[in-house]
């Protein structure tokens, strides 16, 4: 396969990766403090977590290329290493996928954590288990299929990005042209050799990370049972 | 019962009365190279009010478009930003082949937000900028016209890294105006009205003339409102319409 087809396979798993990474790292403890007791706020702060689900890409596209630009945040930034906008780089899609991608993440593993209930953590505050250790040795290994589940579906609906990524990302190879935008670039100029084999990857890739998860759960189901 | 059936009365009243107005006007559906959104819309409105007949525009790049159209898309009309695709269209047995006609001959410019920082082919020399955005140039013409246009100057290698590309001029237009590019290639159509910022129309010796061609689709052969839009699209208000868009005209008719 030619340069032209690997260098945005290669750019998508990076990106894809990463989002995961970072969705897990800042996630969890969100998910976990949304997931012990109920307080008004925090129905507030679950409907933004969600809120990517319901929202338009281009509505995300839009903000972002605002938000990132010269006159937004991203600028200020951006400013620091001497670039004028966030807009048409790899931190810029990072960013983007972070937000697009979030609750992917942060909803399995919230369900866990809930699913779990408050008695693990009390019994181990029983036996003398700091929170902090509690939380390690108690709560993640139980919460562990929402994590995988997390990952997965982080990792895939990163990968599914096109409209985001369309609005801010400028085309630009090795840097800002992921699988989703080489493959619509292989459509409009007729290459359709090139946009089937990407294509079809993709639909085998949707097809096995969506039959992992299920027979994942399954697997899961019956271990507990 | 009573009141499904006034329901059933007024819903067949609707029909007839969309039935009514469907057989006085009519309607096309138009695919329309993104360069040409401002002025399509502006021949649209004056074309239903001659004639009647509705318009329905739908914009992109001139790629995209031909990409929908080879797939049964809905357009009757295509009105590209480039003679290559419509010719293709006619090739493809999509298009009626008498019906191909330059309708616009497009001009690219170099344009700035900021009003200082465009002063010409040297702004593109001193590169004193960080990004340049462009039109895709394997979806739209005036990606392609730019592309060539800095190979003309020499300058291709050394801006290359500075290029951003959008989909569309639309999206090339919009990075410079949401200040994410410095500087970008645009059609001078979409500067219509706007005297703000800076701007260097290209020398028109730098890249092939941009000659948009319009062609009547197979879709659109039978449609009377189809071929009406044709007709109004060579007549001379359209053609003052597309003048006053900063096209040039074809000197050949």
């Amino acid at each position: 396969m030619s340069a032209e087809l690997w260098q945005p396979i290669r750019l998508t798993i990076e990106l894809a990766g990463l989002t995961t990474l970072i969705l897990l790292i800042i996630g969890t403890p969100v998910a976990w403090k949304l997931s012990r007791h109920d307080a008004w706020w925090k129905h507030a702060l679950m409907a933004v977590v969600a809120m990517p689900l319901v929202l338009p890409p281009t509505v995300l596209g839009f903000y972002l290329l605002l938000l990132l630009g010269p006159s937004g945040p991203g600028g200020a930034l951006a400013s620091l290493w001497g670039a004028r906008t966030m807009a048409f780089s790899f931190t810029g899609l990072l960013i983007g996928s972070v937000i697009f991608s979030l609750p992917f993440v942060v909803q399995p593993i919230h369900n866990a954590f809930r699913a779990m209930g408050d008695r693990p953590m009390e019994v181990a505050a029983t036996l003398r288990a700091s929170p902090v250790r509690a939380f390690w040795t108690v709560a993640v290994p139980l919460a562990r299929p929402g994590f995988l589940t997390a990952a997965m579906l982080g990792f895939a609906h990163t990968v599914g990005e096109f409209g985001v990524v369309l609005m801010i990302g400028g085309n630009i190879p090795g840097q800002t042209k992921v699988l989703s935008i080489a493959i619509y670039d292989f459509v409009e100029t007729s290459r359709w050799r090139e946009a089937n084999i990407l294509a079809a990857g993709m639909v085998a890739f949707a097809f096995g990370v969506i039959l992992a998860m299920n027979m994942l759960e399954h697997r899961m189901a019956r271990d507990n049972a | 019962m009573k009141a499904t059936n006034c329901i059933r009365a007024a819903l067949a009243g609707l029909w007839l009365a969309w039935l009514a107005g469907v057989s006085h006007a009519g309607q096309t559906h138009v695919a329309v190279a993104a360069n040409f959104t401002d002025a399509a819309r502006e021949i649209a409105a004056a074309f239903k009010q001659k004639t009647g007949h509705d318009a329905v525009l739908s914009f992109g790049s001139s790629g995209q478009l031909l990409a929908q159209i080879t797939q049964e898309a809905p357009f009757q009309i295509m009105l590209s930003a480039d003679e290559e695709r419509p010719k293709k269209l006619v090739d493809d047995g999509f298009g009626i082949p008498e019906s191909r006609f330059t309708y616009a001959v497009g001009k690219l410019v170099l344009w700035s937000r900021d009003p200082k920082t465009v002063t010409g082919a040297d702004t593109l020399k001193n590169g004193r900028f960080q990004k340049v955005s462009i039109a895709s140039p394997s979806a739209a013409p005036y990606g392609a016209a730019a592309i060539e246009s800095m190979r003309a100057l020499g300058l291709y290698d050394a801006l290359k890294p500075k290029i951003v590309e959008g989909a569309s001029i639309a999206q090339a237009f919009q990075f410079v105006d949401t200040g994410n590019a410095e500087v970008g290639f645009i059609a001078l159509s979409q500067l219509a009205g706007n005297n703000g910022g800076s701007r260097w129309l290209v020398d028109q010796t730098l890249y092939t003339p941009i000659r948009q061609d319009a062609v009547l689709l197979k879709k659109g052969a039978q449609n009377p409102a189809a071929t009406a839009f044709m007709a109004f699209l060579k007549g001379p208000e359209a053609r003052a319409t597309i003048e006053k868009f900063g096209y040039g005209l074809d000197d050949k008719r």
